[in-house]
This record gives C-alpha cells, sequence and structure tokens, in this order.
C-alpha cells in the first residue's frame, strides 16, 4: 500500500481513513444545524421576485463554461488556433522546424 | 520443443497468424471470427505473462530468430550479431503486458458494435498489436522500424475505419503523411549508424558508441531518432496529428492508439538510455524536460476549449504524454550527473508508472466518450445533456476516469504524478508547480465534460451501453481503483525492474555481447 516518494511517502488507505473520519467530523457539524428546517419555498432562489427560469433555459452548455478564463487569455487562444490549423503541410513544417532547432541547439552544446 | 524458450517470437507470432487468418474466418461465421481473435489475444496475453515473469526472475531473455540455438546471439564465424535478436529487458516485457493487457479489453469492447466490416477490423487491430509488440521487443534497430511501419499502416487504417464520415479520412491521411515522414527519419537515422559501424543490433551499436565516442554521425542519428520518436509519442509543438486521429478513430481503437504512442516513448528511451546512454549531453534531458512542460500547458489549455467530446480527451492525453517526459527527462538528468538515489530513480519509477496510468486513465475516458458517441450519435458537447439520467453506470465510471486522469486522491493518476511532482521538484520547483497547476485544469476540464454530457436536463430518453462495452470499461476502471489503492504491488513487480532496465543498460548490451 504504501510507496515511498522524495520527500515521504503515499499511503492511500492512510488517506481513505482520514477522508472518513473528517466526513464524520463535518456530518456531526451539519447534524448540529437547525432541526426544524423544511425546506419548501425559503429553499427556492429569490430573483428579484421574477420567477425563476426552466432548469433547461439555465443549464450552461459546454462553450460558455470558462468563457471569463478563455477571453482573458483571447491573444494566447488566437495563436494556439492559427498554430493548430488542421493543414497537414503545418504539422509537418512544425516536425521538421523542431527537427531543425534541435540539429542547431545540439551542435551548438556540443561545440560550446 | 520447449515453449518457454521461444516466448518472445511466439507473442509476435500468434496475433500475426490471427491477423492473416481472421478475414478467411469470416468468410465462415461472424461468431467464429470474433472466437479466433479472442482466443489467439487471450493466449498472447497469458504467454506475454509468463514472458514477463520470466524476465522479472531470471533477467534478460534473449531470442535469435532463424537460429539453431536461440540464445546464440553471435554465429560461430562472426564477431558481431547478424540475425535477428529480440531482446525482452525488464522495460520490454512492462510495455508488452500493457501493450497486450490494453488491446484484450479493446477487444473485448469492439466486439460490442463492430460488425460491418469486421473481419478488416480484427485483422488490423491484431496487426497494429504486432507492431506494437515488435518494436517493444525487438533488439534490432531495422526491425523496429518495420514494427513502426506495421503499427503506423494498420493504425492508419483503423483510423478512418468509419470513413462514411469524411473527417475520418482526413485524420488518417494526415497520420499516415506524418507518421511516413517520421519513419524516413528513422530509417535515415539507421542508416548513418548502419554506414558508421556495419551493425543494426542495438546492443552492439550501443557497445561500438560506448567504445569509440559520441561521433558527428551519432548525434545526426540521435536527433532524426529523438524528433522522430518524440512526435510519434505525441510531445508537443509536434503533438497536432493527435487530437484528429485519436477524435476520429473508433473508442476502442483510440485507446489502443495510446499504446502505440507509448510503443513510440520506449523506443525514445531505448534510445536514450540503452544506445546512447552515458555519451548523451545534457542538452538531451534538458530537451525532453521542455517537450514535456509545452506538451502539458499546451494540452490542458488546449483541451479547455474543446466542443467535441474526443478531442477533448485527446488534448488531455498530450498533456498526459507531458508529464511522463517530464519525469523522463529529469531522470535522464539524474542519471548522467550521478544523483540516480537523490531524484532519477523515483522520477523514473513515478514516469514509468505513469505510462500504466496513462493508459488506464485516458483508455476509459475514451472508452466512455465511444460508448456515449454509440449511443447518442452526437459527439458536441454543446448539444449533450443530462445522460446520467440513464446512463447511470457510464457517468459512474466517467467520473472514475476523471478522478484518476486529474490525479485525486486515492486514484492512480494521483500516486504516480505525486513521485513526478517531487522528484521534479529536487531539479527545479519550477517544473513542479507548472505540472500541480496543470493538474488542476485538467480537472476543471472534465468537470467540464461531466457538466455538459451527465448533468442537467434530460434531453432525450437513452438506454445505457451495450454489457461488452459496459463491462470492459469497468476491467478498467476496476484496474484503476485496485493500483490506486495499492500501487506498490505494481511499483514493487512491475516499475521497479523496468526502471533498473532504464539505469543499468551495460546488462542489455552483455546479455547480446558477451
Amino acid at each position: 500500500m504504501l510507496i515511498k516518494t522524495v520527500g515521504g511517502y503515499w499511503d492511500p488507505i492512510v488517506w481513505i481513513v482520514a477522508f472518513i473520519v473528517i466526513a464524520i467530523i463535518a456530518y456531526i457539524i451539519r447534524a448540529f444545524g437547525k432541526g426544524e428546517y423544511k425546506g419548501g419555498e425559503q429553499t427556492k432562489p429569490f430573483l428579484s421576485g421574477v420567477e425563476e427560469p426552466s432548469k433547461e433555459k439555465v443549464h450552461v452548455r459546454a462553450s460558455n463554461i470558462y468563457w471569463g478564463f478563455i477571453e482573458a487569455l483571447k491573444g494566447y487562444y488566437d495563436y494556439m488556433k492559427r498554430m493548430h490549423s488542421g493543414v497537414v503541410n503545418d504539422y509537418v513544417a512544425w516536425f521538421v522546424g523542431v527537427a531543425a532547432i534541435m540539429f542547431v541547439v545540439m551542435f551548438a552544446a556540443v561545440i560550446i | 520443443m520447449n515453449v518457454m524458450e521461444h516466448l518472445p517470437a511466439l507473442i509476435i507470432a500468434i496475433p500475426l497468424l490471427a491477423a492473416f487468418l481472421t478475414p478467411l474466418v469470416d468468410k465462415i461465421s461472424k461468431k467464429v471470427r470474433n472466437a479466433v481473435v479472442f482466443i489467439a489475444l487471450a493466449a498472447t496475453f497469458i504467454l506475454t505473462i509468463f514472458l514477463v515473469q520470466d524476465v522479472f526472475e531470471n533477467g534478460i531473455m534473449i531470442y535469435v530468430m532463424g537460429a539453431s540455438n536461440p540464445t546464440q546471439t553471435i554465429p560461430m564465424q562472426a564477431a558481431v550479431p547478424i540475425r535477428i535478436v529480440l531482446e525482452i529487458d525488464g522495460l520490454s516485457a512492462f510495455m508488452a503486458l500493457i501493450s497486450v493487457l490494453i488491446a484484450l479489453i479493446g477487444l473485448i469492447y469492439s466486439f460490442s458494435h463492430v460488425e460491418e466490416r469486421g473481419g478488416k477490423f480484427y485483422t488490423l487491430f491484431l496487426l497494429m498489436l504486432v507492431g506494437m509488440l515488435g518494436m517493444e521487443l525487438t533488439g534490432d534497430l531495422f526491425n523496429l522500424f518495420v514494427f513502426l511501419e506495421i503499427a503506423s499502416i494498420a493504425s492508419a487504417a483503423l483510423i478512418t475505419y468509419e470513413f462514411k464520415r469524411g473527417s475520418t479520412t482526413e485524420a488518417a491521411l494526415k497520420y499516415i503523411v506524418i507518421s511516413s515522414i517520421a519513419a524516413l527519419f528513422v530509417l535515415f537515422a539507421i542508416g548513418l549508424l548502419y554506414g558508421e559501424y556495419d551493425l543494426l543490433n542495438m546492443a552492439a551499436i550501443a557497445k561500438a558508441i560506448k567504445i569509440t565516442g559520441l561521433s558527428n554521425i551519432d548525434m545526426i542519428a540521435l536527433i532524426l531518432f529523438f524528433a522522430a520518436f518524440a512526435m510519434k509519442a505525441g510531445a508537443a509543438p509536434m503533438h497536432m496529428w493527435m487530437p484528429d486521429a485519436y477524435g476520429e478513430a473508433p473508442g476502442a481503437v483510440s485507446m489502443v492508439l495510446i499504446a502505440v504512442t507509448q510503443a513510440s516513448l520506449y523506443a525514445l528511451l531505448r534510445m536514450c538510455f540503452t544506445i546512447y546512454a552515458d555519451s548523451l549531453h545534457v542538452v538531451i534531458p534538458a530537451a525532453i524536460i521542455i517537450f514535456g512542460l509545452i506538451s502539458i500547458f499546451i494540452g490542458v489549455t488546449m483541451a479547455l476549449i474543446q466542443d467535441d467530446i474526443k478531442r477533448l480527451i485527446a488534448y488531455a492525453a498530450v498533456a498526459e504524454v507531458g508529464y511522463i517526459l517530464l519525469a523522463i527527462g529529469v531522470g535522464l538528468y539524474g542519471v548522467l550527473n550521478n544523483e540516480v538515489e537523490l531524484y532519477a530513480r523515483k522520477a523514473l519509477q513515478g514516469g514509468i508508472f505513469h505510462i500504466f496510468n496513462d493508459i488506464l486513465d485516458i483508455g476509459l475516458l475514451f472508452l466512455v466518450a465511444g460508448g456515449i458517441i454509440y449511443i447518442t450519435k452526437e459527439r458536441n458537447l454543446n448539444k449533450l445533456g443530462g445522460l446520467a439520467h440513464s446512463m447511470k453506470y457510464t457517468s459512474i465510471l466517467f467520473l472514475i476516469g476523471l478522478a484518476a486522469v486529474a490525479g485525486l486522491p486515492p486514484m492512480n493518476g494521483f500516486a504516480s504524478k505525486i513521485m513526478i511532482y517531487e522528484s521534479v521538484y529536487k531539479v527545479s520547483p519550477i517544473l513542479s508547480i507548472v505540472a500541480i497547476l496543470a493538474s488542476i485544469i485538467m480537472l476543471a476540464i472534465f468537470v467540464k465534460i461531466f457538466h455538459s454530457v451527465f448533468t442537467g436536463p434530460k434531453i432525450s430518453e437513452q438506454k445505457d451501453v451495450p454489457k461488452l462495452m459496459l463491462a470492459s470499461m469497468i476491467i478498467l476502471a476496476a484496474l484503476i481503483i485496485f493500483f490506486g489503492l495499492f500501487p506498490d504491488i505494481i511499483i514493487n513487480n512491475v516499475v521497479n525492474p523496468a526502471v533498473n532496465a532504464l539505469i543499468e543498460n551495460a546488462a542489455y548490451i552483455s546479455n547480446v555481447m558477451g
């Protein structure tokens, strides 16, 4: 079960036991909460009196997830999309280009 | 005939014979065809287990093709190996084991849905396995090239199996073009070494380089090998073929393609640790580390913006290759600087263990994606949703794959990643930080898939995937959980012999050259 790493060790069974203990403690703390909580109207979101839209309408689609992150890195993504052109000539160019750079770097390193 | 003595040849010969038998049997009955293919692969798997056991117990196994004595590497009237030699050390055995295991699981998965042109499919499937196994077991450079070509051609044909979608043919064309150029690089490099040493045997060339030192010709050959195998392994920025190939291939083929790329990674390891070994300049491990970092970064960031479920997983696979390269680069750096026990051994353990985990984790996700596409006929994440209502088992299996690939404890992915994080930290904390941050983004990526595909309101009524598909996914999930809970079993019994084979390369040479 136990594996040694550079800095210490990893034992998944110890982790699971710790996880269970923490989950039990969390459950106990939760149990201290209000017992008379009943649900109903108080569980519904309040949108300034506007009726809550249906689940179909509010489900966030894949393209919109992490929109902010992608928008913040727009410049990077524009470049990456150009790089991943889907054209096989570009794939070969990158491959040969990397090999050429390696030639230069390797021989330069050996000469230096 | 002592079967044990001929194990290496049988492991390649059985699937090869079955591959050519399959189209003939296909004419008789589909069930008989499936039975033949399954029996051939199961037999190969059992023989591989025997081989692995033998190698781990008794050390390197040698098999000389066509010789009256299969262990006599150098003929009576010669000074160097002439025949094709299969040489199986701990690393070869490890790679062969995972290749056959993953092919067997992929085969079970394929039985559930491959009907049309099944004879051709299984022939190519077996040939792909033969290519991988040949690359992993051979001790001969030209043989390596031949098996690389077999694996590439079979893979390309399988990528375009669903040729009615035009995009599959385009992906296969790209794959074969880039693979052919890589193969030419390899062939040219082999030609250079042959011209210099009159040798094709890897151990013999390694010994010659050790004696004469690294010449300019050797360096040119090394760079050609390095670029070709790094590209075939999916190292960024030469990875662009991977999302196309993995994304368009059928689910099981995508999974086995991971093993094909790992076979190229194996070839890269063989070049660096066995053939060139101590003669390597430190710029090579530095290059491997840089390729690893770029692969991790480009893999996770590009995965984040994908809307096609399989292309998204394919980019995640690029990042996973990055983790392996990072660990191997640090391991090689440590070996060259005589810091084996300080961090290099642990880095290599983490890297080799991650090869196994990558195939299991990404493989499971590809199978789940294949199942979703098979049921819904849809691969666009924007058009999927609410599948957990009707595909309960598949959604649970996806969650297991998600946790494993994102490196969440106590899954197998965490065990290998923590070994990588801690060992690369010894070389530079920046490497660890990038790796950990990328792992967090990886979790975000798969949360995106889970949210888009499985949660939300039910879009349409769907049934769960066929039983054989489910069975193969459950086998993978069980292996993920088992090796997550008991990582010591695989590290002590399978990974360590592979790492020892990398570090102690002298045995590989002496077993052939005496």
